[in-house]
């Protein structure tokens, strides 16, 4: 946990932090959740979570304007909530629900909401990262001042395509901000044994990109950062890489036996740097909250992630002609 | 209310497990994340955590109990309040299973296999009406006006690839185009196939209508990740919310004494993929007819050119806006003996033969497909049913072709109308040699298509 930027002193105001705090616990409880009904066998295949990053979510989301883009890989869960899709709507599709995001046809690793500018949601490691840059091409070409939020994780960062668009992103001037999110593990190869590179944003610098790393377990560091990542790509000045440094608590996948680190090592990190205890710890410090105003927010989240389970348990399964769908879209009339 | 904690499933395939060891016992209080038991999958021995805040109530399943199925309840939990008296007493809230998925129910879009051959419906519209004034055009040209013309009419329209812009193109099809359109919408890109790809396929997600030229499709195949898993399926994993409205064009097959690397055919491979719409025409007018189409088309089309007839001339409609729609197939001559069945380059073949054949009074129906993905299969099996015979032609490897697919197609669906067994011409099974004698040999020839059809008509 090298990371060179930590915020200490507040500068968010109590309902700004209440809001971090709301918004990282919904991640947590949501994929605590998932993991649960994985475990009843109602989500299947392959469901990656998010416990311990929600920080970077859901701090790029509070440097984000309506209209931003961002996509990212399998690992997409709390990027969705974060950015405001339905919480019902994602947990139906890990069920494979006719009221999931994709009818049930995408599952964990495929969603996206064109409401929300959520591109996906890719199983392809890496694949996200030209198409991230693509998509911040089209709102160049169309001149509309947005910026795409482009996510991969450490292990994406060694994929030939992430060069070959970092070099594009840099020679066109795309407004894209490439979040390295490391969370140190490449399934079950830490960056140590992957990675020639300790800091990873700094390749960036080969293609003239500018870039930082960021303190990932600290949700004002990473929207501190992500704001001015921000200002630079809307200033017109091309792209910029945040390397944001941060660990899942869980297995890579549900089926990760997690032998590659000690349980040690998780505990430690869960202990001492988690996101939402850090949060936590400001608000009732701070007297911006009290114990009870807490109580009350963990009492709404576990009601919409309790009726996210029950929505996604009773949505029926897609009818059978759903296979047949969507497969052509319809030309414009 | 006491909660069961179910056996879960660790892995996607596991259906029962090994409980291998509790780390915990009766009268424990344990909190969300802690370590309750170690089981092992038919994969890993994996620790259970505990997403539930409570005390152990009562521990149901042993340590080294084997073969437990999923959802058996292994232990209770107590919350606030409970104390182990209360389980007996109360049944516990059970976890809800699974809805079953009714097996009875079928789809009613399945496809028929049935044995019954209705006439099949076939659109035979011109595709320009008689007295249009023609003009010659080479392929090359006609291309180039389709791009710039649907250009014209729709600036979300690009085109992005390797040596399209100041050097007017690799096979100069792009010649003045960036003069007219301009460096925003005629991009020259690095060598970089998989990376621009990508960002075309990203740019059709935001709205706009990139055209990706590939120098050839062999160079493609650094970026078939994109033109698959990305353009193709995203509109079928989005529930239909988006896709990838886009085409990715360029030379495809063989030139001339390029070798292995830079001479293959890829009709059959995009083929089959559902999602990718696939056209591979023959004649100047289908290249420019049906890459407005394609422009146009709000999905992912693969547009298979040919460099060795981007130099030939064909009559071309003098129309402000002429397109060919997609999944028709165009019939060059009619005749009563025989089908032959090409696309692409392959036609050359198909027709030179034709021609030939009718001087020895074998008069084949040559029918160009233009598209392969919707195929025109209606048009086929209307002339298997007069003919009764079929050859296909193609330059592409025989094994997987797209003659084999169109042999299965005639055989479930016209098997009673044919008097020959299917023959599929194609290219040697080799890779494409440099030498000059080799390659030839490698190619189709039209000598084997007149071979082919005397062998179906047995004469």
């Amino acid at each position: 946990m090298a990371a060179k930027k930590t915020t200490k002193k507040t500068n968010a105001s109590a309902e700004e932090l209440k809001a971090y705090y709301r918004d990282m616990l919904l991640i947590r409880r949501f994929e605590e959740k998932a993991g649960q009904l994985y475990g009843m066998g109602l989500i299947g295949g392959f469901c990656h979570l998010y416990i311990g990053q929600e920080a970077v979510v859901v701090g790029l989301e509070a440097a984000a304007e309506e209209g931003d883009k961002r996509i990212t890989s399998y690992r997409d869960h709390g990027h969705m909530l974060a950015c405001g899709m339905d919480p019902n709507g994602v947990m139906a599709e890990l069920t494979g629900r006719e009221g999931g995001y994709s009818k049930g046809k995408g599952g964990s690793m495929h969603m996206f909401s064109k409401e929300k500018h959520f591109y996906g949601g890719h199983g392809i490691v890496a694949a996200q990262v030209p198409l991230g840059a693509g998509l911040a091409f089209a709102d160049k070409y169309k001149d509309n001042g947005r910026v795409t939020f482009t996510y991969f994780g450490d292990g994406a960062a060694n994929q030939g395509q992430v060069y070959e668009t970092f070099n594009m992103a840099a020679l066109w001037g795309l407004p894209c901000i490439f979040v390295i999110e490391n969370n140190q593990y490449a399934m079950g190869t830490s960056q140590q044994r992957s990675t020639s590179s300790a800091e990873i944003w700094e390749r960036g610098k080969a293609f003239g990109i500018p870039g930082e790393a960021v303190d990932g377990m600290d949700v004002l560091a990473v929207k501190s950062a992500g704001e001015t990542a921000v200002a630079h790509c809307r200033a017109g000045k091309g792209p910029y890489i945040l390397e944001i440094k941060t660990y899942r608590y869980r297995g890579h996948s549900m089926s990760d036996p997690a032998k590659y680190r000690t349980r040690e090592e998780v505990q430690k990190m869960r202990d001492e740097r988690d996101p939402i205890e850090a949060v936590r710890t400001l608000l009732l410090d701070g007297k911006h909250a009290t114990e009870d105003d807490l109580k009350a927010i963990d009492k709404e989240i576990k009601k919409i992630v309790n009726e996210s389970a029950d929505f996604a348990k009773e949505s029926p399964e897609p009818h059978l002609d759903e296979l047949w769908t969507d497969i052509y879209a319809e030309m414009e009339a | 209310m006491a909660i069961e904690i179910l056996m879960p499933a660790l892995s996607p395939t596991m259906e029962e497990g090994t409980l291998a060891k509790w780390m915990v016992k009766e009268g424990d209080t344990v909190s969300s994340g802690d370590i309750m038991a170690e089981i092992e999958t038919d994969k890993a021995t994996m620790e259970f955590e505990a997403v539930d805040e409570g005390v152990i109530g009562k521990i149901l399943i042993a340590d080294g109990t084997e073969g437990i199925k999923v959802n058996t309840a292994i232990a209770i939990l107590l919350e606030d309040g409970e104390s182990a008296d209360d389980i007996d007493a109360a049944a516990p809230q059970k976890a809800s299973a699974p809805v079953p998925v009714d097996k009875e129910q079928s789809s009613e879009d399945a496809p028929a296999a049935g044995m019954s051959h209705p006439e099949p419906q076939v659109d035979t519209t011109p595709d320009w009406p008689e007295g249009t004034k023609l003009k010659q055009q080479t392929v090359r040209e006609a291309l180039r006006d389709g791009m710039s013309e649907e250009m014209r009419r729709d600036d979300r329209v690009f085109l992005m690839g390797e040596e399209v812009a100041e050097y007017q193109g690799a096979y100069k099809i792009s010649q003045g185009m960036l003069d007219e359109f301009g460096a925003k919408r005629v991009i020259d890109t690095p060598i970089t196939e998989h990376g621009f790809a990508g960002i075309g396929v990203g740019a059709a997600f935001g709205g706009l209508r990139p055209i990706v030229e590939f120098m050839t499709f062999n160079f493609a195949m650094q970026a078939i990740d994109h033109i698959i898993n990305s353009a193709a399926k995203t509109l079928y994993m989005s529930g239909g919310q988006m896709g990838a409205p886009m085409v990715f064009r360029g030379p495809n097959g063989a030139a001339a004494r390029v070798g292995a690397q830079h001479s293959q055919d890829y009709a059959a491979w995009y083929m089959q993929i559902p999602g990718l719409k696939v056209a591979m025409p023959y004649s100047a007018s289908d290249y420019k007819g049906l890459m407005k189409t394609a422009i146009r088309d709000p999905n992912p089309v693969i547009f298979l050119e040919n460099e060795i007839l981007y130099g030939r001339s064909f009559d071309v409609p003098d129309l402000d806006d002429y397109t060919v729609p997609f999944g028709k197939a165009r019939i060059w001559r009619e005749g009563g003996d025989v089908t032959i069945v090409s696309f692409g380059i392959g036609m050359s073949y198909a027709l030179e033969a034709a021609d030939r054949l009718a001087e020895e009074g074998i008069n084949a129906e040559v029918i160009d497909l233009r598209t392969l993905r919707p195929m025109d299969t209606g048009a086929i099996l209307k002339s298997v049913m007069k003919t009764n015979r079929l050859v296909t032609v193609e330059e592409g490897w025989p094994q997987g072709s797209v003659g084999n697919y169109i042999s299965s197609v005639v055989m479930q669906e016209a098997f009673d109308y044919l008097d020959a067994p299917v023959i599929n011409c194609t290219g040697k099974d080799v890779p494409m040699p440099y030498a000059a004698n080799l390659e030839k040999h490698a190619l189709l020839t039209t000598d084997e298509v007149i071979a082919a059809v005397k062998k179906v008509t047995y004469k």
